[in-house]
């Protein structure tokens, strides 16, 4: 049993609620008490069916207030699996939100509305669900009673999608027609759809491979945090704290630490408090190394024959996430895993249009939801890999100092 | 199948090493709440983990509302015992007498809201700019929607709208001085993971989570435990069952369930069968409004 994290892609209208609703409902993880308290919430429509799409429902404030928060978690699971479910609403917002649910996302299912098809939201989660490189995208055509359960409208959907899919380089895409509302498809195969041969949905989340995606082969450590007891029995117990973000770590290896570069050897390793002679991604470890080198917070431990980038400019993708604008010139700080340095940006190659993929000009002002490809010169040397070979190292933030909020969300190049 | 693979709970435990490690490394002064129930002792175990042979970057903390069920202080006495970490409690009682607060009224009284000021005083005496909590967001909507480093004004409040994005595995502790982070390392936890974890790593638990006689009183279809903290009307009904405790709050505002539940194995077939959630179940407290947590938390609650 291992975990999937997924993300839902669609508005209210696509039927994105009644989706999740419908997922936790069949899966029968949605206990009485709040199966009651919905029920009580649906009683003023008037076919006296639950409203599945209220489970998603949000905080009174968002309820009063008409705004909704950007990400909210949802969990089930099933004898195969555990799922984490990143339920991203809003429209206006949409960018920001789904960045942040994609980020920690194995796989996006895009919902599309039959009766619409391929529309330029759909475009739009697809970009950004390439953008943030999630490996597996499941695109669940939905509300197929509304078109009769057509699989002429079916599969001209496809042809319009695999085209999409082309042009962003979405390697796994798979295809599936449903009907949230009805159930059908969802955890049992539907019989409204003779033509279709694959899995119900929950099936397909139930299979889909991730833990291959986790890259056993750039071995790469950011220091957290180093062990030192002081006392008498440990006198001299110094241990490199982190989690292996990639990679598999053996005693005996040859590293270098980055990014002053000094070289050392793994003398020990431990996971849990238990002695071992290998570690593997995503494992939280402690190392020992042969040498009293000087290693603190944000360094990064490496094999000295399979180095990341160490310099001090960094090209980026960058999604906007603040209200503020990005006043260039200002300073923020970069945080990429446990490191933090002070960055600048220097300078804007170009705005992405998220809902055709463009390139336009660069703008005067980076306002919330842009995307835009910008250049960050940062104080010191900075160890990174690129995005889309090594997500763990090449993913950061960026930090207002003045306000100290997360402005933005970088995808290193 | 490839030997370097993580099943889901280790892949859970991680992520909570990981965010404790975080803890250590960004903050000055943290502290970790400690209330003697099943999810804080699992906040401990996992930080043995993170830090061990070395001693924890933190004490443990206990906002006692004097309302606790002895077992579960003893057990906290004597966990901090065995694993030798400092354990600071503040007593709820006291905040009352010195700030002449007002106890709240009726039967089932409970002293959660109260618990909130003597956090923040704590919070304030030990200048805390960090408090590791053990809330999982399975539990409550208002949960389902906190980061895992959620941060609170210098009056503890939590501000839904306000929240910093968070994204891939990168935690952002960047505070004001004054204010403080709320920290959550088994926010992705649910009920069930929680308990095959206590399995797996065999952790010792409170004897009130297993199935034993207790004099209970019924009040809405639910059961309380008679105590010096409940006064007993003439038309109560009292009778001893054999019950075990899904949740351990305070005495007054923590329903039990009847069950012949004496094993981790008897208590994760129950769980996995139920149909009611563990706040719906046990917590009294929770059912006041329906947006009761969330209003809390703007408090200052963890």
């Amino acid at each position: 049993m291992d975990i999937l994290r997924f993300i839902t892609a669609g508005s209210v209208d696509d039927g994105k609620s009644t989706l999740i609703g419908r997922l936790l409902y069949d899966s029968k993880s949605i206990m009485i008490d709040h199966l009651e308290a919905i029920e009580k919430q649906s009683k003023h429509k008037e076919d006296g069916e639950i409203d599945l799409a209220l489970l998603t429902d949000g905080l009174r404030a968002e309820r009063e207030q008409g705004i909704t928060i950007d990400v909210a978690y949802k969990y089930f699971s099933t004898p195969k699996r555990k799922f984490i479910i990143a339920d991203a609403p809003g429209h206006i917002q949409y960018t920001r939100n789904m960045v942040t649910g994609a980020s920690n996302s194995d796989l996006a299912i895009v919902l599309i509305d039959a009766r619409n098809g391929v529309v330029e939201q759909t475009r739009r989660h697809s970009i950004i669900a390439s953008l943030l490189n999630i490996p597996h995208v499941v695109v669940a055509v939905n509300k197929m009673d509304l078109v009769n359960n057509s699989q002429d409208v079916y599969n001209n959907i496809l042809i319009d999608y695999a085209e999409v899919a082309k042009s962003l380089g979405l390697k796994d895409v798979i295809y599936i027609p449903i009907s949230a509302i009805n159930g059908d498809n969802i955890v049992q195969k539907s019989n409204n759809f003779p033509w279709y041969d694959g899995k119900p949905l929950l099936e397909i989340l139930e299979s889909v491979e991730v833990q291959s995606d986790i890259n056993l082969t750039d071995a790469r450590l950011p220091v957290q945090y180093v062990i030192r007891p002081q006392t008498e029995t440990l006198h001299d117990y110094r241990g490199y704290a982190g989690k292996l973000q990639s990679g598999i770590y053996k005693v005996g290896d040859s590293v270098s630490i980055l990014p002053s570069g000094v070289e050392s050897a793994i003398t020990a390793i431990e996971v849990n408090g238990i002695k071992v002679e290998e570690a593997f991604a995503p494992q939280p470890v402690i190392l020992h190394l042969a040498d009293d080198v000087d290693i603190s917070r944000g360094d990064v431990i490496v094999h000295s024959n399979n180095k990341p980038k160490v310099e001090n400019e960094l090209e980026v993708i960058l999604c906007w996430m603040d209200k503020k604008k990005l006043v260039p010139g200002n300073k923020y700080l970069l945080q990429l895993n446990s490191k933090r340095v002070k960055s600048v940006i220097k300078d804007i190659a170009y705005r992405l249009d998220v809902n055709s993929f463009e390139k336009q000009a660069a703008p005067e002002s980076i306002e919330l939801n842009d995307i835009v490809k910008v250049t960050l010169k940062t104080a010191s040397p900075v160890a990174f890999d690129s995005y889309k070979n090594l997500k763990t190292s090449g993913s950061a933030i960026l930090i207002d100092e003045t306000s100290n909020v997360t402005v933005g969300a970088c995808m290193i190049q | 199948m490839s030997k370097y693979r993580l099943d889901y709970l280790e892949q859970l435990e991680s992520e909570s090493i990981h965010i404790f490690r975080e803890v250590a490394g960004q903050f000055e002064r943290p502290a970790l709440l400690f209330s003697g129930g099943k999810d804080s002792i699992v906040l401990v175990h996992l930080a043995l983990k993170a830090f061990r042979p070395g001693k924890f970057p933190f004490p443990l903390m206990h906002i006692d509302t004097g309302h606790n069920f002895p077992e579960a202080l003893a057990f906290r006495d004597k966990l901090a015992q065995t694993i030798d970490e400092k354990l600071i409690v503040r007593k709820v009682e006291d905040t009352i007498k010195a700030k002449h607060l007002t106890e709240p009224k009726g039967k089932f009284a409970s002293r959660n809201a109260l618990q909130t000021y003597t956090l923040l005083d704590a919070i304030d005496e030990f200048k805390l700019d960090a408090c590791i909590g053990g809330a999982r967001r399975d539990e409550e909507k208002a949960r389902a929607k906190e980061r895992i480093f959620s941060v609170r004004d210098e009056f503890g409040q939590w501000d839904p709208k306000l929240q910093r994005p968070e994204l891939w595995n990168i935690y952002n502790g960047k505070i004001h001085k004054g204010e403080n982070v709320r920290v959550f390392p088994i926010s992705n936890w649910t009920e069930l993971d929680i308990w095959n974890y206590i399995k797996k790593e065999n952790i010792d638990l409170p004897s009130i989570y297993f199935a034993h006689n207790r004099e209970v009183l019924e009040h809405e279809g639910q059961l309380v435990a008679t105590s010096s903290f409940i006064k007993l009307d003439a038309t109560d009904k009292v009778s001893v069952k054999k019950v075990r405790y899904r949740t351990v709050g305070d005495m007054t505002c923590t329903a039990a369930v009847e069950s012949n539940a004496t094993t981790i194995d008897d208590i994760i077939s129950e769980i996995t069968a139920t149909k009611t959630s563990e706040r719906g179940e046990t917590r009294i407290d929770d059912k006041v409004s329906e947006a009761a947590m969330e209003d809390r938390k703007k408090n200052g609650y963890f």
